[in-house]
């Protein structure tokens, strides 16, 4: 039984950067930009907020952890944000290759990461010393069972992951810019017929799965290791395929975010369980699972897939 | 005849501006963030960098040519299947079964001399098609999207030879692979008398040959009317009576197969081995560069790798002014994204142009009626 709940939580707590990173580039592409630069997002955000959380603590101050956390996090979104205007600006304004501009990105990430890090200290890692997971949230670890499964052992970005999905499932499906912002990802021409402003909403949209990318950033780092060392371990792409695999759709989204984070929990923890450990095979094909997972799962869930009509594509007012 | 031939050279200086921008733009925000980081030797360093392959003579260019091998390959991979319409961001992974394949060939099979790196390499770009097929296979099959599938292989692959290496070829004292025999070893076919020193072989003689085929097939051959087609309008050559679906998984394939011949080529090399540490080949992710500087042609993925090369040289060098090499990555993506900015650039600035000609048109139009 505490295997299980063990793999539980390790399931949640890889499953949780996931849900974040794919829900911004769920906002992205429903409003009809594709945003496969999630992985340079999230690298840049990861970079800057592993950066500030050290300063925090070099600096001995008094700051609870917690906040040390949600600082870093918000500072990595801000990042995120702002890198992501570059993507922006050439997908949008200049009417470029969305998929050069966003590569550029991805490619531009690690170097400045690493190329900063060792200029300014010696070695491109940056080790941070805080233990983030909590044991127990106080009052609500006490409820039964929900308090075992929701409130102990658990990362604050696991909160903020459950918090981003009900407020941008609210902002897309059930506010008057929501609906506007996906009409622009379906039919940019009608859209922009009725007055809407397609260049604004866009921008926004993009900014908005920049912040979110940052902020999964950080929060892969911060869950999964003591340091950062530039790279967010493909992360930004596996939140692409969750995207897919969620068909674009929030709760889907989380689902599929579930079930990649459970194979991501069986590639590191197989040795923790008993009959996987006795079946003896090495663990680099344990390592393979969550990859594998994601081909199979992808060519079934593919084929009916419904992706926002006019993603990818160049909006060009001109244009019938 | 000289008339015409100034005609023939202006669309191909059409066609390389924008890249020749970008790399102009990419070079000064280098400059000015190596000015952030240390004014001082900013000068000094960017020049390094510029004198790229030529700081040490014949030396410096023969690792140079050594170095693009690989990255030229890798971008014709990329740039290859660019033109199907598909992103193949998966050559690292291509790469890396191609190289293990034929180091294993190289390390356990006993093949006579002039055969025996042959084979190996053949097999190594093999091994990468089959790498590249798989993904072009599930786009075909159930319509996966290849930017996904390629990465996903990547690490698939990357960790398959993690365990391959330890099961087959392993030299346990530095946790990497095993020399290959002598006989599996690229000949140099005098190449090091030209540059002494150097660590160039043959693989860049197998590369350019590589690139003008694969200029061949594109250019004159059904096959690669078809695949460029299939790139510019799928329904439209679905229409026209195109197998695309087959397409797909030729170009994946012959993306992947040159991935592989990268990997193989850059491998089969005294003291080279793949070790049996976790990461994605670099020059997998350097081909996605060498694409995109290259405009997806192979003659532009040669020159883009070449200066790919030439440059890093510049960045080996550079260390001397205590500027880290990365500051090359920071630059080349630079060049990429203005490169993305200056086709749209270019294509508003001709607009401008024409709208102004047909400004002073209407006008001296205008004014003849007066008259």
């Amino acid at each position: 039984m505490s295997i299980l709940y063990d793999l539980f939580h390790m399931s949640l707590i890889s499953a949780v950067p996931l849900l974040v990173v794919a829900i911004g580039a769920m906002i992205s592409e429903r409003s009809g930009v594709v945003n496969i630069a999630l992985e340079g997002l999230m690298l840049m955000g990861a970079f800057v907020g592993i950066a500030v959380i050290k300063t925090i603590e070099d600096s001995n101050s008094t700051m609870s952890i917690q906040w040390i956390l949600l600082i870093g996090i918000l500072v990595g979104g801000a990042v995120g944000s702002v890198f992501s205007l570059l993507h922006a600006y050439a997908a949008i304004s200049m009417k470029s290759n969305q998929i050069i501009s966003a590569t550029a990105l991805n490619l531009f990430a690690p170097a400045f990461a690493i190329f900063t890090a060792r200029t300014i200290q010696n070695g491109q890692q940056i080790p941070f010393t805080s233990v983030f997971r909590m044991s127990e949230v106080p009052f609500f670890s006490k409820i039964p069972f929900l308090g075992d499964l929701f409130f102990k052992d658990v990362f604050l970005s696991f909160y903020i992951g459950i918090f981003v999905l009900i407020v941008v499932f609210f902002f897309i499906y059930k506010t008057r810019f929501g609906l506007r912002l996906r009409s622009c990802g379906e039919n940019p021409h009608a859209a922009d017929s009725l007055g809407i402003n397609i260049y604004k909403t866009r921008y926004i949209a993009v900014f908005l799965s920049g912040l979110l990318a940052g902020m999964g950033g950080v929060m892969f780092v911060t869950s999964t290791s003591t340091e950062f060392n530039a790279t967010v371990a493909g992360y930004g792409f596996l939140a692409l395929a969750v995207l897919i695999f969620g068909n674009w759709k929030p709760f889907r989204i989380m689902l599929a975010a579930l079930f990649f984070g459970f194979m991501r929990t069986i590639a590191a923890a197989h040795a923790m369980i008993p009959f996987l450990e006795n079946l003896r095979i090495p663990s680099e094909f344990y390592n393979m699972i969550p990859y594998i997972a994601t081909l199979i799962v992808l060519s079934f869930a593919s084929k009916k897939s419904q992706a926002p009509k006019a993603a990818g594509q160049v909006y060009d007012q001109g244009r019938r | 005849m000289n008339g015409n031939e100034e005609k023939v050279k202006h669309p191909l200086l059409e066609k390389i501006k924008p890249s020749l921008i970008a790399v102009g733009c990419g070079l000064l925000v280098g400059l000015v963030i190596m000015m952030i980081f240390n004014i001082q030797e900013a000068f000094g360093g960017f020049f390094t960098m510029l004198v790229g392959a030529l700081n040490q003579g014949t030396k410096s260019l023969g690792d140079m040519l050594y170095m693009a091998t690989p990255i030229i390959l890798t971008g014709l991979s990329v740039g290859f299947a660019f033109k199907t319409g598909l992103f193949n961001i998966g050559a690292a992974g291509q790469m890396v079964v191609g190289a293990y394949t034929a180091i294993h060939i190289g390390v356990l099979w006993n093949i006579p001399a002039p055969f025996h790196w042959i084979v190996a390499i053949l097999f190594g770009a093999l091994a990468g098609a089959l790498w590249g097929f798989v993904p072009g296979l599930l786009k075909a099959l159930s319509n996966v999207n290849e930017v996904v599938a390629t990465i996903m292989m990547n690490f698939i692959g990357m960790y398959l030879v993690m365990y391959m290496i330890k099961a087959n070829v392993l030299n346990p004292l530095d946790s990497r692979t095993l020399n290959v025999r002598d006989t599996a070893l690229l000949p140099t076919w005098g190449l090091d008398k030209i540059f002494p020193g150097s660590a160039v072989n043959i693989g860049i003689v197998v590369a350019i040959l590589v690139v003008v085929i694969i200029h061949i097939i594109l250019n004159k051959t059904t096959l690669g009317y078809q695949l460029k087609a299939t790139g510019y309008n799928k329904d439209g050559s679905l229409y026209a009576g195109i197998n695309t679906k087959r397409n797909i998984v030729i170009s994946m394939s012959i993306a992947g197969f040159l991935a592989g011949l990268a990997g193989a080529l850059y491998y089969l090399k005294l003291g080279n081995h793949l070790s049996t540490h976790a990461g994605l080949l670099p020059q997998g992710f350097d081909g996605i560069s060498v694409a995109l500087l290259g405009l997806s042609e192979p003659i532009g993925a040669l020159i883009a790798g070449l200066f790919l090369s030439y440059i890093r040289q510049g960045g080996f060098y550079m260390q001397l002014y205590e500027f880290k090499p990365e500051i090359i990555d920071i630059i080349i993506s630079t060049i990429i994204y203005f490169s993305a900015l200056a086709v749209a650039l270019q294509f508003f600035f001709r607009k401008r142009i024409q709208k102004m000609k047909e400004k002073k048109r209407k006008k001296a139009n205008e004014e003849e009626a007066k008259q």
